[in-house]
């Protein structure tokens, strides 16, 4: 059985050890949309682009028409507060006809608003409202854009590193439950 | 929500929820009604939720494992299934041949047991009540081979990072056996009651359409896909824990309704037990643990896995910083990402076909809501 590889014992803030990607796919992507491509690379065999956030709903809109990725299984988003960019909205595609899965990523400042993917995939709609709900990232155009797990009236966004998980809005749950906190 | 706009003149809006036995859970929709046609629904949730992602960035690997138990509490072993595959592939590890055989085995017979909860509720709602208590008798088969297993029927965490925590019970082939032969004769029972049954085929059939299109655009997997003629299960299209071993078909339907769903879960549970069957005759010797470091500490990197779920693709998107702990976990419900094909299928559908779409859709609200 293969050792797991060892984590690097160095203090530096270590990197995901990825390797560029190299295939027919990121290099046609490479190709015709060059300048809105940060990164093509690889990791445990999984691919992912990293694309610039203005261009996002372009980029899934040639990937959905030229290689079928017809199918948007995940969206989510990843926060790192010590980053400039704070949050990375991650989009898990995958393609029927091609069996195939990828992941595009952009890396947004707080506060910074992307175009919504609804246009391209209507699955999207309910994953933004939970990114919204859960990070406080919004998404521009989007149609419908409200919490969709906490209460419409909560205040701050759990899944932000800077919110403890004891933290809570007690403002709401003494409104709301008539208790004076929940914890 | 009933504000003005929302409403015109003729139209009625309709609570439905959130304590309301036919939405599975605490599920609130809003319908809006022109008499007795649904123009409309607006889907609130999260009444169970748990912050179960952000649980787990406060917990190390090992320790979250039990919780995915508690999101889809019928299907718990699935939901292990698809964590422990997770963090293996991020630790780079493989669950022995052994282990792997036997999560398929408990995996199967987990499907099987989703699947009689959803049979059995589902003709509740339609108004059949004998199929219910059928289905949770056989339900018990399983459940009890769950119990001798690992000591639990629900929330069974009976898998862990890199194999399983306990060898195989003595009987256990036997149990497993005797499950498959009493189980095939009760699903033609069931067939019997329902298939022919003419309020039961009237009741479901060009109900709830959803085509290959709008699934694929709603991103709805599972059996709701499959029923609209899409021969896609993640088993066979990309298979895992040594799925590619074993003789299976995959069911699919032909009308994309109600109906069809009703067909295609039925031959899904025949066919896991064709899976069970040539998993258990076959269990490799050896050990049923792989080579796993004590403290779980997978190298800074991210992965996305996923399996199929009883209710469909289950995904696990895992993000880690090289601690003990995750830096992120996200959860790709399938219940959730099939309720929102709710609206598309209700859209001028009858108001007591609501029931039988969201009983179709087979959702478990402690996986939307997490």
């Amino acid at each position: 059985m293969a050792e797991p590889p060892k984590p690097a014992a160095a203090k530096a803030p270590v990197k995901m050890a990825a390797t560029p990607w190299e295939a027919e796919l990121p290099s046609q992507l490479k190709a015709e949309l060059a300048d809105r491509i940060v990164e093509a690379a690889s990791y445990l065999g999984q691919n992912f682009f990293v694309v610039k956030p203005a261009a996002i709903v372009e980029v899934l809109e040639y990937l959905k028409l030229e290689f079928d990725f017809d199918y948007l299984a995940d969206l989510t988003a990843v926060h790192y507060p010590k980053e400039e960019e704070q949050f990375e909205v991650v989009y898990t595609l995958y393609s029927f006809a091609r069996n195939e899965r990828i992941r595009l990523k952009i890396r947004i400042k707080d506060g910074e608003k992307p175009e919504t993917v609804t246009c391209v995939y209507l699955t999207a709609n309910w994953l933004e409202r939970e990114v919204f709900d859960m990070f406080g990232i919004e998404f521009a155009n989007h149609p419908d854009m409200r919490r969709l797990l906490m209460p419409d009236e909560w205040t701050g966004h759990p899944l932000r590193k800077d919110y403890k998980i004891l933290e809570m809005d007690n403002r709401w749950v003494q409104e709301n439950l008539g208790i004076e906190s929940g914890q | 929500m009933a504000e003005a706009t929302f409403l015109d003149s003729t139209e009625l809006v309709l609570n439905m929820g959130p304590q309301h036995p036919s939405t599975h859970g605490v599920l609130r929709v809003i319908l809006k009604l022109d008499g007795e046609k649904v123009r409309g629904t607006d889907c609130i949730m999260g009444y169970l939720h748990r912050g179960v992602e952000k649980i787990a960035e406060n917990r190390t690997y090992t320790m979250f494992a039990p919780y995915v138990d508690r999101m889809d509490y019928v299907a718990a072993v699935s939901n292990g299934l698809g964590y422990v595959l997770a963090v293996e592939k991020l630790l780079n590890v493989e669950a022995t041949p052994r282990a792997a055989a036997i999560r398929v085995i408990l995996t199967e017979l987990n499907r099987i047991a989703s699947h009689l909860l959803w049979l059995g509720t589902h003709a509740l709602d339609i108004g059949a009540i004998t199929p219910l208590f059928y289905a949770l008798r056989e339900r018990e088969g399983a459940l009890m081979i769950f119990e001798k297993y690992c000591g639990a029927r629900l929330t069974t965490h009976a898998f862990r990072i890199g194999g399983l925590q306990y060898e195989l019970y003595e009987g256990f082939e036997k149990d497993v056996t005797d499950f498959c032969d009493m189980f095939i004769p009760k699903v033609d029972e069931y067939e019997e009651l329902l298939t022919t049954n003419r309020i039961w085929v009237e009741r479901l059939t060009n109900v709830g359409i959803l085509t290959a299109e709008d699934c694929k655009a709603y991103g709805v997997t599972g059996p709701v896909l499959r029923a609209a003629g899409v021969k896609w299960d993640l088993r066979k299209a990309q298979p895992y824990s040594g799925y590619e071993k074993y003789d299976f078909d995959i069911p699919t339907g032909k009308n994309a309704d109600t109906y069809d769903r009703y067909t295609v879960r039925m031959e899904e549970m025949r066919q896991s037990v064709r899976i069970i069957r040539q998993a258990v005759a076959a269990i490799p010797e050896g050990p049923i643990m792989a080579k796993v470091p004590k403290v779980i500490k997978p190298p800074v990197g991210e992965a996305y896995v996923s399996i199929e779920a009883p209710k469909g693709e289950l995904g696990y998107f895992i993000v880690s910083d090289g601690s003990t702990q995750p830096y992120r976990i996200r959860v790709r419900p399938p219940s959730l990402i099939n309720l929102q094909a709710l609206d598309c299928m209700c859209k001028d559908a009858l108001i007591a076909d609501v029931v039988a779409i969201i009983g179709t859709l087979d959702i478990v609200l402690g996986e939307i809501d997490r």
